[in-house]
């Protein structure tokens, strides 16, 4: 009684529903209250409670995402019932609340059994079916297997067509279910669930599937069903490659649907797979590339333009004519209203790029970006598909690099940039690897540098940190230093980030360096000509720095003014920069100056509150107050010619920068060997007090500011007692050596381990490090343009080019392995593998033939296996696989008979399917005369 | 393979999901925001399909409701717009111009009919007809049931267990 009323006040679904929608504020507090109410529920013998609640669950896990999981056993409960109502609930939730993981599953198997069993009615079948196929684990589909297969002869062709698709499950889950059940699926080859099957199982390994080619081929050429050739196309394409002759075959009817079919779906099919394995025969080609041409060009729908863009770019890179026919409506997609769209042209666009035209191309995107770009993300993009096309493989397509600097210049210029990083990271890159850009590099960072604007953009302040490394550490390149120390200096600066203001700083303090290193050696060497008795040149010198000396007298006060008031000095770049001539430059007065700018700019930075900036600050400030302390400054050159402390100082202090800094390789680390009696021990706890000071030392897989930080570090220290700077350089290096990359060719001899980045090292040294001057080496395909001037060395570390080489092992999934391994026994007949199992197989198999009523053959089955006879008869003596194939051929042909004899029975048959009989049979009559003309063909196929 | 089919309403509420390949439910809901995030800020006029994660979802707006659908990279696109195309108006037929109402309060039909056009991400049935056919006898079966429970006699018979 209690179980009537229970029902009688059960809340139906529809007023759940109902009342969800109509609060839709409440939701979460009607759902936790139904939820309380369906566990109470559920747990009621009378079915009909129990479904309800269990309808109500799957509605909540459906429409509202919750977890039901729980409840799984009650739908186990409830599977048995013999009302279809309640089955049909209880499958519906089974299917939502099980995973092929759950535990529970086992327990299903035996309802599952019952109602797969050919007496049960042929929708609980279906429903069965589809809970299997969604569900099947391992053990189910072993236990299920004998289900499956009597199932996929059923007379019913929509229980037979879900068997199939079932046991695409049944066989991935389970291989060795393929030598029960394979024949069948081979029988129900016609239908579309069987080439569907097929198609998914030829995806990781069509191999096996070979001997199957001559049904394929039938139904390629015979088939009306569009859903059905486009999977016998697919299924080709991965056949295709692995026969050759296959190929040539397929190439025929192929086109034939490409010119004949109205439907895109079919022509696309067609289209992808002659790009992917009939890209050897021009006529097809041709044919598609004139198909992708009519689907670039659809105006109104996005879909065809889509694709079109897609199949092309499969077709790219062995017939770029191709792309080089559409190359206007590829352009044009650029500016397409999809991002979708845009990014497929992008792609596009960026495979067809090679060392002939990655220039033409480069260019016309980056301005394409900069100019117009109402989308800043596809911008952005577009940026990163050059750089890291450009970048790929340590700049493999670029031959001038003066070029690919000035565009990296370009592209941070765009305003939507946000691609500093990996700017940053190229810029500093390039300078270390390639020497021959250098002078170039420093132009660019200069002309980016000296642009006032430019710091306003925050996302280009990465950029300006490698603009500003850039130059410092190639100061000597630079045309103008005084100039570029003004850029360093700008008031604006101080929008910059205290990461990259330190690096400005660090650039200021090498910069420097340079110039008075420079100012003295020019002061060295004027006077050693003059002390050679040449005093014609040395007045010549004299009186040209005078000369010198009064422009910049001039141009001191108004530049120093600048700095104090707006500060758009790179406004005004003529300001200071009368002269190229390095020599001309520094002059007494312009060296002065600049020591007074440099420190005036300094001053405030000394009390900064971060310290990275401060320390900087004050490490240039000292060397600021060091020069000046040399009191010769005040009165003339001849004096500080002659003061040999200076020069000293001069020479120290050229001794800091001058090591040449490289890449280094990300495992270089690894390459070092341990030096002769230093023990490493496991634990390296008690090393953190010595870590502690060690602070400099970090190991960066990157290329990128290794070095830089490394110097940084170290002249921060330094230049406090500065006089010792060089001794105390030495002397950290002697404490902790194995933490130095060699400054040169001397010390690397000296030290036990190869250096990791030395460039100059020979290969016989350490044999993984090479150094490649891809010039050499490269092979010049046709694509590749004469370089009209030689491209510099570019200096590669081994690990890019093992990583290159080193292709990722194929691991074969050993599933994939198995299922295949079967596939090849079933269809191949592989008898030494398993021959207890095959032969029962085969004595089964034989017996059910015998089973069969006999009937008319139609003409194609007769054709058909009067060819596998023919192969039999052929290659029989060779080999017993082939004639176990034949015998499956034959087979086939017989099941293929009765179908055509249940025709009658089947008035379910669709009108389609109808038609593609009725036609089949035309073809049929059609084919007969032609008979010994085409048993070759197929014959072909069998190897 | 169709991996997944989800039905999203505009304002992003899940109609109905179908998943083919395993997906725990926590992938579930984070595959379903992702996706709606993408496919509902999409205008008109543009393609439908849009990558995701290395597999295409194929999607395509009817009235209120957009029906997604998953699938490997190398699948044919425009086939699943057509199977697509299929289910909606094997929908509309069943419910008679199906909408969104219908899916909601017969959303375990909806599953049904799902059911018969694919299993285990393939499309099983290309005819409407047979479609039609197949869930019409289901239905005559549940119908059969639902009298035989509702009997009178069997009411007593339970109330009385």
């Amino acid at each position: 009684m209690a179980a009537l009323v229970d029902t009688l006040l059960q809340r139906s679904l529809d007023d759940l529903i109902k009342s969800l929608r109509s609060q839709p504020t409440l939701e979460s507090s009607i759902i936790s209250r139904s939820i309380s109410e369906i566990r109470r529920e559920i747990r009621s013998t009378n079915p009909l409670t129990k479904s309800t609640a269990l309808q109500k669950l799957s509605y909540l896990s459906s429409l509202h995402f919750l977890d039901i999981s729980w409840s799984s056993f009650h739908s186990l409960e409830l599977l048995p019932s013999p009302s279809f109502t309640f089955k049909r609930l209880a499958y519906l939730s089974a299917s939502l609340s099980f995973h092929p993981s759950s535990d529970l599953l086992l327990l299903a198997t035996n309802q599952l059994r019952k109602d797969l069993s050919p007496s049960s009615p042929s929708p609980v079948i279906s429903l069965a079916l589809d809970f299997l196929s969604l569900t099947a684990s391992p053990d189910l589909a072993r236990d299920l297997t004998p289900e499956i297969h009597s199932l996929l002869s059923s007379p019913n062709p929509s229980i037979r067509t879900k068997a199939t698709a079932t046991a695409l499950r049944i066989f991935t889950r389970y291989p060795d279910s393929v030598r029960v059940a394979f024949k069948r699926l081979v029988d129900n080859i016609d239908s579309s669930a069987a080439i569907g099957v097929f198609c998914e199982l030829s995806a990781s390994d069509p191999k096996p599937y070979l001997p199957l080619a001559p049904d394929f081929y039938r139904l390629l050429v015979g088939s009306k069903n569009n859903w059905i050739l486009i999977k016998v196309l697919k299924i080709f394409a991965r056949l295709a490659p692995l026969e050759p002759r296959l190929a040539r075959r397929i190439v025929d009817p192929v086109c034939e649907h490409l010119r004949r079919s109205n439907a895109k779906s079919l022509v696309l099919e067609c289209a992808r797979t002659v790009a992917l394995s009939l890209a050897d025969y021009d006529e097809a080609v041709r044919l598609v590339v004139e198909k992708v041409g009519e689907f670039l060009a659809s105006e109104d729908d996005a879909n065809l333009r889509y694709l079109g863009l897609h199949v092309l770019s499969m077709l790219g890179p062995r017939h770029s004519w191709a792309v080089e026919m559409n190359k206007e409506l590829v352009i044009k997609s650029l500016c397409d209203p999809d991002a979708n769209i845009r990014r497929e042209a992008l792609l596009l666009i960026m495979e067809m790029l090679f060392e002939s035209n990655v220039v033409d191309i480069s260019i016309l995107l980056v301005s394409f970006a900069s100019k117009s770009m109402p989308n800043p993300e596809f911008c952005n993009d577009i940026l990163e598909a050059v750089l890291s096309a450009c970048g790929r493989n340590v700049y493999e397509l670029v031959m001038d690099f003066d070029w690919y600097v000035g565009l990296l210049g370009q592209m941070s210029r765009n305003p939507h940039c946000a691609k500093g990083d990996e700017i940053e990271r190229q810029l500093v890159d390039i300078g270390l690897r390639v020497k021959d850009v250098r002078p170039e590099l420093v132009c660019i960072a200069r002309d980016l540098l000296i642009d006032p604007t430019l710091l306003g953009n925050s996302s280009i302040h990465r950029i300006l940190s490698a603009a500003a490394w850039v130059s410092g550490e190639y100061a000597e390149f630079s045309r103008n230093p005084l100039e570029l120390l003004e850029a360093l200096l700008q008031p604006r600066t101080n929008l910059l980030p205290t990461s990259v203001s330190a690096v400005y700083i660090q650039a200021v303090f090498k910069v420097l360096t340079f110039c008075f290193c420079s100012y003295f050696e020019r002061l060295e060497s004027g006077h050693m000509l003059s002390s050679l008795g040449n005093p014609i040149a040395g007045t010549g010198c004299q009186e040209e720095s005078d000369a010198s000396t009064v422009v910049f007298g001039k141009g001191d006060n108004a530049a120093v003014g600048n700095l104090n008031n707006t500060g758009a000095i790179g406004c005004k770049p003529d300001s200071l920069s009368g002269s190229v001539n390095l020599d001309e430059q520094f002059t007494h007065a312009s060296v002065l100056r600049m020591l007074n700018l440099i420190e005036t700019a300094m001053v405030p930075l000394s009390n900064w509150g971060v310290v990275e900036i401060q320390d900087r600050a004050l490490s240039v400030l000292c060397l600021i107050h060091m020069l000046q302390r040399f009191q010769v400054w005040n009165r003339d050159e001849e004096g500080l010619r002659k003061d040999g402390r200076v020069s000293e100082f001069a020479n120290l202090m050229a001794g800091v920068f001058n090591q040449e800094l490289g890449p280094v390789s990300a495992n270089s680390q690894k390459r070092v060997s341990v030096p002769d009696g230093l023990i490493l021990k496991e634990n390296l706890a008690d090393l953190t007090a010595v870590i502690g000071e060690e602070v400099n030392v970090s190991v960066s897989a990157s290329t990128s500011f290794f070095h830089r930080k490394h110097h940084n570090g170290e002249t921060g220290e330094e230049t406090k007692i500065l006089t010792e700077s060089t001794s105390l350089l030495s002397e950290h290096r002697k404490r902790h050596e194995l933490y130095y990359l060699p400054a040169g060719k001397d010390e690397a001899q000296s030290n036990d381990y190869p250096p990791a980045n030395d460039p100059q090292l020979p290969v016989s040294q350490c044999g993984a490090s090479e150094d490649l001057v891809e010039l050499d080496d490269q092979p010049l395909l046709s694509r590749h343009r004469k370089p009209t001037k030689p491209r510099p060395v570019v200096v590669k570390l081994d690990d890019v080019d093992v990583r290159e080489n080193s292709a990722p092992e194929s691991t074969v999934d050993l599933k994939d392995d198995l299922l295949s391994g079967a596939v090849c026994d079933v269809l191949l007949g592989n008898e030494d593998n398993k021959p207890t199992k095959t032969q029962k197989k085969s004595a089964k198999s034989q017996r059910r033939k015998k089973d069969r009523p006999t009937y008319v053959e139609p003409a194609s089955a007769s054709q058909l296996r009067e060819s596998g006879n023919l192969v039999h008869v052929e290659l029989g003596s060779s080999s017993s696989k082939i004639s176990r194939h034949g015998h499956s051929k034959e087979k086939q042909s017989s099941s293929q008979g009765i179908e055509d004899n249940e025709d009658g029975s089947q008035k379910n048959l669709t009108n389609s399917q109808h038609h593609y009989r009725k036609h089949k049979h035309r073809q049929d009559r059609d084919a007969l005369p032609n008979l010994l003309p085409q048993t070759p063909v197929i014959q072909d196929f069998l190897l | 393979m169709i991996n997944f089919v989800l039905l999203i309403s505009r304002q992003g509420k899940v109609r109905l999901t179908k998943w083919y390949s395993p997906y725990s439910q926590k992938e579930r809901t984070k595959v379903l925001r992702e996706l709606s995030g993408v496919i509902l800020t999409r205008g008109p006029k543009l393609c439908n399909f849009v990558e995701w994660r290395g597999y295409k979802v194929v999607y395509r707006r009817y009235a209120s409701l957009y029906f997604c659908m998953c699938i490997d990279p190398e699948d044919n696109e425009l086939e699943v717009l057509e199977i697509i195309h299929h289910f909606v108006e094997i929908l509309d037929r069943y419910f008679g111009s199906v909408c969104e109402l219908d899916l909601i309060f017969n959303f375990h039909k909806a599953y049904y009919v799902l059911d018969e056009i694919l299993i285990a991400g393939e499309l099983q049935e290309s005819s409407k007809k047979t479609v039609a056919r197949l869930i019409a006898s289901q239905d005559s079966l549940v119908e059969t049931a639902k009298e035989q429970a509702s009997s009178i006699s069997n009411m007593i018979a339970q109330a009385t267990k």
